[in-house]
């Protein structure tokens, strides 16, 4: 039967035979349907990558007010759109790693502060124009300058000076930084032919695509990219992103055959989504959790036995059953998992209503405690709030819960009422974590943690280039706010997203987002 | 007809008036929302200076009065503006969407309303019997079910299981017409549903109201068959009630298809209305607005219009 079975899976592979007919004698040979479907994908993938044919995906996220600009993109349709037509200096690869892309290579001093970039040669964009280092520097330029609106001003803040020599292009930094490479991997930061300063919404660049149409909010439409010279990539002639933001009309676009993979599938229906005989489910651990913030400097969550009664009055599992149905793994009250490069692990802190009432009446606190969540703070947070309600009254522990509108919870609620929910999208490095949202003076510290050791250890392990080194300075820093932060994170979600038997080369394993950290559509082609 | 000129030309002189004070309106509301279009731009990744540099750039530091006025003086020169969130011409992002939105509602009109005025009809001609009655439920019961499920139970049955329409309406520039007649297939379907039991109810009750009139009575002693009588006798003098709720469905169809629009991710006016009253974008949340308001006014006007000059007695007031 495994000779017969090696037979049709190439034949299935090559199209010499049709996807029905495959499934049909494979079934003839006791294989079931979701058996067969597996076996599909192994032979289509080991036939190789097949050009031609369109790929069309269905994104959530996307508005009308979206532009093609890199340094304005804020959602993930933005991101996958703009990582069709243009590429960044490196990218991440696997757990840990960096790929090249436009840089061939890279250097740094030896105290980390000053890093070269060796831009690649040859290299053209869409519009023919040759990629030069000053393209490169004109994009940092516009990213980091004065006037910018880049949503990578941030990260770019610690760069002193900019230059270029030949093919090379230095980077000099106030303080050191280790991390540096892994920036340059931010999905803002796409090389432009003169750093975009004409128009920043041309959508040129070296990616394997060109944009032929670009209507934000509805629809985006891209042809081959003729310049293009990264091989990896661009397998399908064409490929079309539709913005489909309502949930089910999304999965049901999928089913109907109108899409040929979708983002962000609803844990609560993904267990139904996977049983259709010819949709894959692809769920993918990542960096981001969703979490319950405390500011550490407002009352009563100034006080660390409050912030640790309430930390452990979260009953974490439950949570991840019933809020992520399954697709997602416990929290442990650090921002920081084994996504990251550099983790370790520490006792898992569970559900304890003992310790949780013990450490409430040592807080001396008393009346409830007010906790503000609304619908888009994450899918599904004010069933979590509802849940962590009831686990805290078993500890004697009353909460009480506000809903605020969608609208505006941004701005008016997060990262300025003292207790809410919140998510986070995680970052590719636990310097970046950290420095982004619990170092004392980040703009969004939005636990207001306020701890001189770990200031210290943060600005120590960037510069240490020893990797043994940092790896237990974050653990130190990690423990602090696991202990003392005002961060509860009681679950990390995974990125569940999902393709049709369409399209094949699907790949579970790139670090980073969802959707083969958005590079799928570039990366897998049509099957049949 | 000069009563009628006469009669026009001061609907329309107060519809104008209205419309500006709805831009009033319109323009104080989407300032009294939390948060700035810069906000909403940049999210939840906004710094400072970026947040500073972007209020800057879009003339947000000026006063709100300086800032309607010069969209005013825009509008009455025609030019709309553009849009804060990303830049494009708002006369030609919105004329697009808009005749989508109209393209809809058109198909939709075209299935619904005589279908609603001819069930009507049927259900005056067998009142009280099992047609009057199964019509009557049905279209209640399509109204009553809220449109984004019925808009899913069709996605389910007809696109997922049937295959027989596609369940993402998207329609977009070099499309045959009947390629975009098979795309919004489903929605028009939704939005058919929707408005049918109002319309086919207003025709049942205002006929029915008209065949308790004694010229009827005549009509029905002199021999005429029943459904020539309701429709040369009755339905003429019951035309002022169903063209009021039929412009009301129509303005329904332009104005109020938002919830289809998204189930189905139809790129019309509502949609795009939307995100940009999130984004804080206010000169195309106003020029959104207006036309709504136009739409809705104007409709409103053809109703009043139509029922004063099908109606004698109102045609020459005493």
């Amino acid at each position: 039967m495994t000779n017969k079975l090696d037979y049709l899976k190439v034949q299935a592979a090559m199209g010499r035979m049709s996807r029905r007919e495959f499934f049909g004698r494979a079934a003839a040979l006791g294989v079931t349907g979701a058996m067969a479907n597996t076996l599909l994908a192994g032979a289509v993938k080991a036939a190789g990558p097949q050009k031609g044919g369109t790929i069309k995906v269905g994104m959530s996220g996307g508005g009308s007010g979206d532009t093609l600009d890199p340094a304005l993109a804020a959602n993930q349709t933005a991101t996958i759109v703009n990582r069709m037509w243009g590429q960044p200096l490196l990218e991440l690869e696997g757990v840990s790693g960096l790929r090249n892309v436009l840089a061939e290579e890279y250097s740094s001093s030896p105290d980390a502060k000053v890093w070269t970039f060796k831009i690649r040669k040859d290299i053209q964009f869409s519009n023919g124009k040759p990629l030069t280092a000053e393209d490169v520097l004109a994009t940092f330029e516009r990213h980091a300058g004065e006037e910018s609106k880049s949503g990578a001003l941030g990260i770019l803040r610690g760069i002193e000076k900019m230059s270029v020599d030949g093919m090379d292009f230095i980077v000099e930094l106030s303080s050191a930084n280790a991390d540096l490479p892994y920036l340059m991997a931010d999905y803002h930061l796409i090389i432009q032919p003169d750093g975009g300063k004409d128009d920043p919404t041309a959508g040129i660049g070296t990616g394997p695509y060109i944009v032929t149409s670009a209507e934000p909010g509805v629809r985006f439409t891209f042809g081959r990219n003729e310049n293009a010279w990264d091989d990896t990539m661009g397998f399908a002639d064409q490929v079309e992103i539709i913005v489909i933001n309502d949930d089910t009309a999304r999965v049901a676009a999928l089913q109907s055959g109108q899409v040929d993979m979708i983002d962000k599938v609803p844990p609560r229906t993904a267990g139904l989504v996977a049983r259709a005989p010819n949709i894959t489910v692809h769920s993918k651990s990542g960096p981001g959790h969703y979490v319950f913030i405390m500011h550490c400097d407002t009352g009563p969550f100034d006080n660390n036995d409050l912030r640790l009664a309430l930390k452990y009055g979260m009953n974490r599992q439950e949570m991840v059953d019933k809020v992520l149905f399954g697709y997602g793994s416990v929290g442990n009250d650090s921002p920081i998992n084994a996504s990251y490069p550099l983790y370790t692990e520490f006792e898992q802190r569970a559900y304890d209503p003992d310790k949780a009432a013990f450490h409430y009446k040592k807080s001396g606190h008393d009346g409830p405690i007010l906790l503000r969540t609304s619908d888009n703070s994450f899918p599904g947070a004010p069933d979590a709030a509802a849940l962590f309600q009831q686990s805290l009254s078993a500890a004697g522990i009353p909460l009480e819960i506000k809903r605020e509108p969608n609208d505006g919870y941004w701005s008016e609620v997060w990262n300025k009422q003292p207790f809410c929910t919140s998510y986070w999208g995680g970052r590719p490095t636990q310097d970046q974590m950290f420095s982004t949202a619990y170092y004392s003076k980040a703009d969004w510290n939005d636990t207001r943690f306020n701890n001189a050791e770990f200031d210290k250890l943060l600005i120590e392990a960037r510069a240490e280039l020893d990797q043994d080194k940092r790896k237990a300075m974050y653990a130190t820093m990690g423990g602090l706010v696991r202990d003392e932060g005002g961060l509860i994170c009681p679950m990390f979600n995974d990125f569940v997203d999902a393709t049709s038997a369409r399209v094949a080369g699907y790949d579970e394993s790139p670090s980073g987002y969802g959707l083969m950290n958005y590079y799928a559509p570039a990366m897998c082609w049509v099957a049949a | 007809m000069g009563l009628a000129a006469k009669l026009v030309a001061q609907r329309v002189a107060l519809g104008l008036l209205l419309l500006f004070l709805v831009s009033i309106l319109i323009f104080a509301g989407t300032l009294i929302l939390p948060g700035d279009v810069a906000q909403s731009i940049l999210g939840q990744s906004a710094t400072p200076e970026a947040l500073a540099n972007m209020r800057r750039d879009l003339g947000l530091n000026e006063p709100a009065v300086t800032r309607y006025f010069s969209w005013l003086g825009g509008v009455l020169h025609g030019d709309l503006g553009t849009a804060l969130t990303n830049g494009r011409d708002i006369a030609e992002s919105l004329g697009k969407r808009l005749s989508n939105t109209l393209f809809l509602a058109f198909w939709a009109a075209l299935l619904a309303v005589p279908l609603a005025i001819f069930l009507g009809l049927l259900a005056v001609r067998y009142r009280d019997r099992w047609p009057d009655k199964l019509i009557s439920g049905v279209t209640l019961a399509s109204i009553s079910i809220p449109e984004f499920l019925i808009g899913y139970v069709l996605m389910y049955f007809i696109g997922v299981k049937l295959g027989w329409a596609p369940t993402v309406a998207s329609v977009y520039d070099g499309m045959s017409l009947g390629a975009k007649l098979h795309a919004i297939a489903l929605p028009v379907a939704v939005l058919t549903l929707v408005v049918l039991a109002h319309m086919m109810r207003m025709t049942r009750a205002a006929i029915l109201n008209v065949m308790q009139s004694a010229y009827v009575e005549t009509a029905e002693l002199k021999g005429l068959r029943m459904f020539k009588i309701i429709w040369r006798h009755a339905l003429p003098n019951a035309i002022a009630p169903i063209v009021n709720v039929v412009m009301l469905n129509l303005a329904y169809l332009v104005v109020g298809v938002v919830v289809v629009e998204v189930v189905f991710t139809y790129p019309g006016m509502g949609q795009y209305l939307v995100d940009h009253v999130s984004k804080r974008d206010i000169p195309v949340v106003q020029a959104c607005g207006m036309i709504f308001a136009a739409v809705y006014i104007g409709l409103n006007m053809i109703a009043d219009i139509v029922s004063i000059l099908t109606n004698p007695r109102l045609r020459h007031p005493k």
